[in-house]
């Protein structure tokens, strides 16, 4: 169960967060931010493959005593980073997985609406009723 | 007068038509045009019309107060009727169905006395109810102006006067004609919303007169809301005024009848499509989305792209949140495109949402559209047209075409071809002249190539063939060498010689073709092509020749393969002698050494080519063998002049049979060993035919050549490639022609013949490798668009 979920842009700011509501939200944009480091650095690993050859899932950035931060690319250079609650010990790495592959499906989606210029605030209420499934589902 | 009893619907109705006619708000209504145009469009008898106002005391009073105006109106309603005009008629008459006025200018505004007569019930609901979702009455668009007036800011003065004024107001958008009128009726003023659509209306102003009848008519109903609202907002800006209402209102939407008779058809549709289920897109309203669609996109089958269809909906003056949401609403299959389907619901939403309407979470039942059309609009994004017919790449089957849509099309179209290649097939096993062949073929083509996109293409071989048609353009070009090797035992030397030529010219013709196609097809058609080749050549030479190494088509090289069996097959074509196979195995007996100057002369000729190739045989004397092999040749040669070309061929079989040859043993080790040499050999052959004079000197050897070479031969053989096999058999060939006397003739014949054969042989192969290489390099470009489109965003 994601407790937090972001996208974010090629340049580093979010284009939509939202998390689970606490009190203390701003933690998980914290550390969806500090996550983004994670991100380039394993991008750049990857080497000259660049596109091809680099897988899109990055797996687990880092993880902390509570919580464990995934992260995905996209072969334009936006990033899907998950906050998942580290008390769920049955999150498998393959669910991990089809559910940025279905965040990486509304995000087409999203861009293929014509009325979303690219670099806006994703305000799709049909991407926000996919990322509600996703951080309520494994509850 | 007494007292008058309306039904609300009646009551709301009047107060319409009494706020229509009232145009200085003066609650009292003279004898002015409005009043004296409602009553024309009564469509009464000047007389009755004369009668009714007496009756109803306007003579008296000289204007029409309300109470006056209310009588009148009823009175209307009775005269329509066919009552009797008394005044006792207006409280007696039950039921009476609303006055019906008849604006002669506007269809619209009969049709909305026409439903407004009819609509009792709808009035009823006028009173800010929300529209029952019943039928496309106009009743409902009187609720749905109610609607949709609510979030107009006007709306609460449509409240109070006329329930159906709501909605009216259209949006924003322009011509809301159709919502004007019925704000008219509602309460006058106040609640013109439409106001907007102002400038639109005012040039219509003049027609009015005629219309505000008509007007009064509508304005009973609230005008379908969103109808309007397309109208407007495809077309003009400045309503965005609308909300506003004033006096003016009411002329506006007179001249908003007046405007379209269409939009009108459409609002009154509107009105009660949108309650209907309220989603229902009524045929008025389709009708009205489908010509917009047009006005964009021509094709009633295509895309409208996403670009085109933002500029379109931006105009309704939504906010882009919204346009954004009724896009992920209409967009069904998620292409970036609409068809005419997600058109329709998209504008249905916009109109929907204009009027007030909160946009669903879900695309409603009634607006899904079509899943049939998924298949073509499934494609590539906007694709626009794409769609997939065109798919010539769909053409390649399945696993290659790009949309999925042609994918799908072309799916029954390829399983009839399928099945006609079955037809095919059967055809082919059986042996038939090229020609026969050719003619079965052609027949298919049309169809297959009528049936689906892909054209057919003839091949020469059957199977190859209906490959060819599955995957290709078709291309009429029948490929003569692919048959050829089908059918080898029919040829005859000519006809090898032909097959090789027309192996070229198919292959030009392959070439072309494959060009043309969907790259995949053709390395993987020319691959089946000659797999099959080899299949079939393969299973002749091994019937007839137990004895001889079994296998020709050795998988290893398709080409050689390919070759082996064109060589086979042509080489056993020209034999004259029946089973290709037999033919070829039945490696003349070489010519006894005895037959000296002929065979010397061929043997000669192949010892010297075996010579230059044979490194690894031991027997560097050729001529030895090649001696004793003549005599064996001379006989089998005698038999088979001209069967040098099986020889050839058969290189493979004969070489085993023929064994004791060193030539052909040797040749072929040698070929073994070197196909390249072998082809030298050919090529030396010629040479070495001339050399071909010598004495035979080999005898001796030949003899132990013959043993070895029959050793080496046989394990050789297995191996022996095609080619290698093919320049072998030319060079066998060459000793089995010299006879004795005149051998020399002969074995320049030979050697020509040779030389021909092995020219043919190159030359086949030589278009084969071009056409592998042009079918790679079709593939390299497909691949490399492909990852272009692939990778659009690999250079950020």
């Amino acid at each position: 169960m994601a407790v937090c979920v972001a996208v974010i842009a090629k340049e580093n700011y979010p284009l939509y967060i939202r998390s689970v509501p606490t009190e203390n939200e701003l933690k998980f944009h914290y550390m969806v931010h500090t996550s983004l480091d994670v991100v380039d650095e394993k991008i750049s690993a990857m080497g000259k493959a660049l596109v091809d050859q680099r897988e899109l899932y990055l797996g687990l950035l880092y993880p902390t005593e509570d919580y464990k931060v995934y992260g995905y690319v996209t072969n334009s250079k936006v990033k899907f980073v998950m906050v998942v609650d580290s008390s769920n010990p049955a999150l498998r790495d393959n669910e991990i997985r089809s559910m940025f592959r279905k965040l990486h499906n509304s995000y087409t989606d999203v861009m293929c609406n014509p009325f979303y210029n690219p670099g806006d605030r994703i305000q799709s209420r049909a991407f926000d009723s996919m990322v509600t499934s996703m951080m309520i589902q494994v509850c | 007068m007494e007292g008058l009893t309306l039904s609300d619907a009646e009551q709301k109705y009047y107060s319409d038509l009494f706020s229509y006619c009232d145009i200085e708000s003066t609650k009292k209504v003279a004898a002015n045009g409005r009043v004296l145009e409602l009553f024309r469009a009564a469509q009464l008898p000047n007389d009755v019309v004369l009668q009714i106002m007496e009756l109803c005391g306007a003579t008296r009073l000289g204007y029409f107060g309300r109470s006056q105006f209310y009588i009148a109106l009823k009175l209307v309603a009775v005269a329509q009727s066919g009552f009797p005009l008394r005044v006792e008629s207006i409280n007696t008459v039950k039921d009476l169905p609303l006055p019906r006025f008849i604006a002669s200018k506007n269809e619209q505004e009969s049709r909305h006395a026409a439903s407004y007569s009819s609509d009792s019930e709808n009035q009823g609901s006028y009173s800010g109810v929300i529209p029952p979702p019943p039928g496309r009455g106009q009743v409902k668009k009187g609720s749905v102006s109610h609607d949709a007036v609510q979030p107009r800011t006007s709306a609460d003065q449509q409240e109070p006067a006329s329930p159906v004024v709501s909605p009216q107001q259209s949006p924003p958008a322009s011509p809301h004609t159709w919502r004007k009128h019925s704000r008219h009726p509602s309460g006058g003023n106040s609640e013109r919303p439409l106001a907007g659509p102002g400038p639109f209306w005012s040039p219509f102003g003049e027609a009015q007169s005629g219309s505000s009848a008509g007007d009064a008519v509508w304005s009973g109903h609230s005008p379908p809301p969103p109808q309007e609202n397309w109208v407007s907002f495809a077309d003009t800006p400045p309503t965005s005024t609308l909300l506003p209402m004033h006096p003016a209102s009411v002329q506006d939407q007179t001249t908003v009848r007046t405007v379209a008779s269409a939009t009108t058809a459409n609002e009154i549709r509107r009105q009660s499509s949108s309650y209907d289920d309220p989603w229902k897109i009524t045929d008025e309203q389709r009708q009205y989305y489908v010509n917009q669609f047009k006005t964009i996109q021509p094709d009633l089958n295509g895309f409208i792209p996403g670009s085109a269809a933002k500029e379109f909906f931006t105009k309704s003056k939504l906010p882009i949140l919204e346009l954004s949401h009724i896009w992920e609403l209409s967009d069904f299959d998620k292409d970036g495109a609409l068809t005419l389907d997600e058109f329709c619901a998209a504008f249905h939403l916009v109109v929907a949402r204009k009027n007030g309407y909160d946009l669903p979470e879900k695309l409603p039942e009634s607006l899904m559209p079509k899943l049939i059309d998924l298949e073509d609009s499934a494609d590539v994004g906007d694709q626009t047209g794409e769609v997939g017919y065109s798919g010539s790449p769909a053409e390649a089957p399945p696993s290659k075409s790009p949309s999925m849509p042609s994918l799908n099309q072309t799916w029954p179209e390829m399983n009839q071809s399928s099945e006609q290649w079955e037809t095919f097939s059967e055809r082919s096993s059986s042996s038939q002249t090229l020609t026969q062949f050719d003619s079965n073929i052609a027949p298919a083509d049309p169809d297959t190539a009528i049936v689906h996109p892909v054209p057919i293409r003839m091949t020469p071989s059957k199977i190859h063939m209906q490959e060819m048609e599955l995957k290709r353009t078709g291309n009429d070009h029948t490929n003569p060498t692919s048959p050829l090797l089908v059918k080898p035992s029919d040829l005859s030397e000519e006809n090898k010689i032909n097959s090789s030529v027309k192996f070229a010219s198919g292959n030009t013709v392959a070439d072309g073709y494959s060009s043309s196609d969907s790259f995949t097809s053709d390395p993987e058609q020319i691959g089946n092509n000659v797999t099959r080749q080899r299949s079939h050549s393969g299973t002749s030479p091994d019937n007839p020749a137990p004895p001889p190494p079994p296998p020709r088509p050795q998988p290893s090289h398709s080409r050689s393969s390919s070759l082996d069996m064109n060589r086979t097959f042509a080489v056993t074509t020209g034999q004259q002698q029946a089973g290709v196979v037999a033919h070829p195995p039945a490696v003349p007996p070489r010519p006894q050494p005895s037959q000296a100057p002929g065979p010397v002369v061929h043997r000669p000729v192949d010892a010297d080519s075996l010579i230059t190739h044979t490194s690894t045989s031991p027997q560097q004397i050729p001529e030895q063998p090649n001696f004793a092999d003549f005599s064996q040749f001379e006989v089998f040669a005698a038999s088979n002049v001209n069967e040098e070309q099986e020889d050839e061929a058969e290189k493979h079989p004969e070489v085993l049979p023929v064994e004791k040859a060193s030539d052909p043993a040797s040749s072929l080790r040698v070929a073994k060993t070197d196909s390249k040499s072998e082809e030298k050999t050919a090529a030396s052959a010629p040479a070495n035919v001339s050399k071909g004079t010598t004495p035979l000197a080999p005898p001796p050897k030949p003899v132990r050549r013959r043993l070895k070479s029959e050793d080496e031969l046989r394990p050789e053989v297995d191996e022996h490639t095609q080619k290698t096999g093919v320049l072998a058999g030319v060079l066998t060939s060459q000793p089995p022609l010299p006879r004795s006397v005149g051998k020399d003739k002969k074995a320049i014949q030979a050697s020509i013949r040779r030389n021909k054969e092995a020219n043919t042989v190159l030359a086949r192969l030589n278009s084969e490798l071009q056409q592998q290489l042009k079918d790679v390099l079709e593939e390299r470009i497909s691949l490399e668009v492909q990852l272009e489109q692939l990778r659009p965003f690999s250079h950020l």
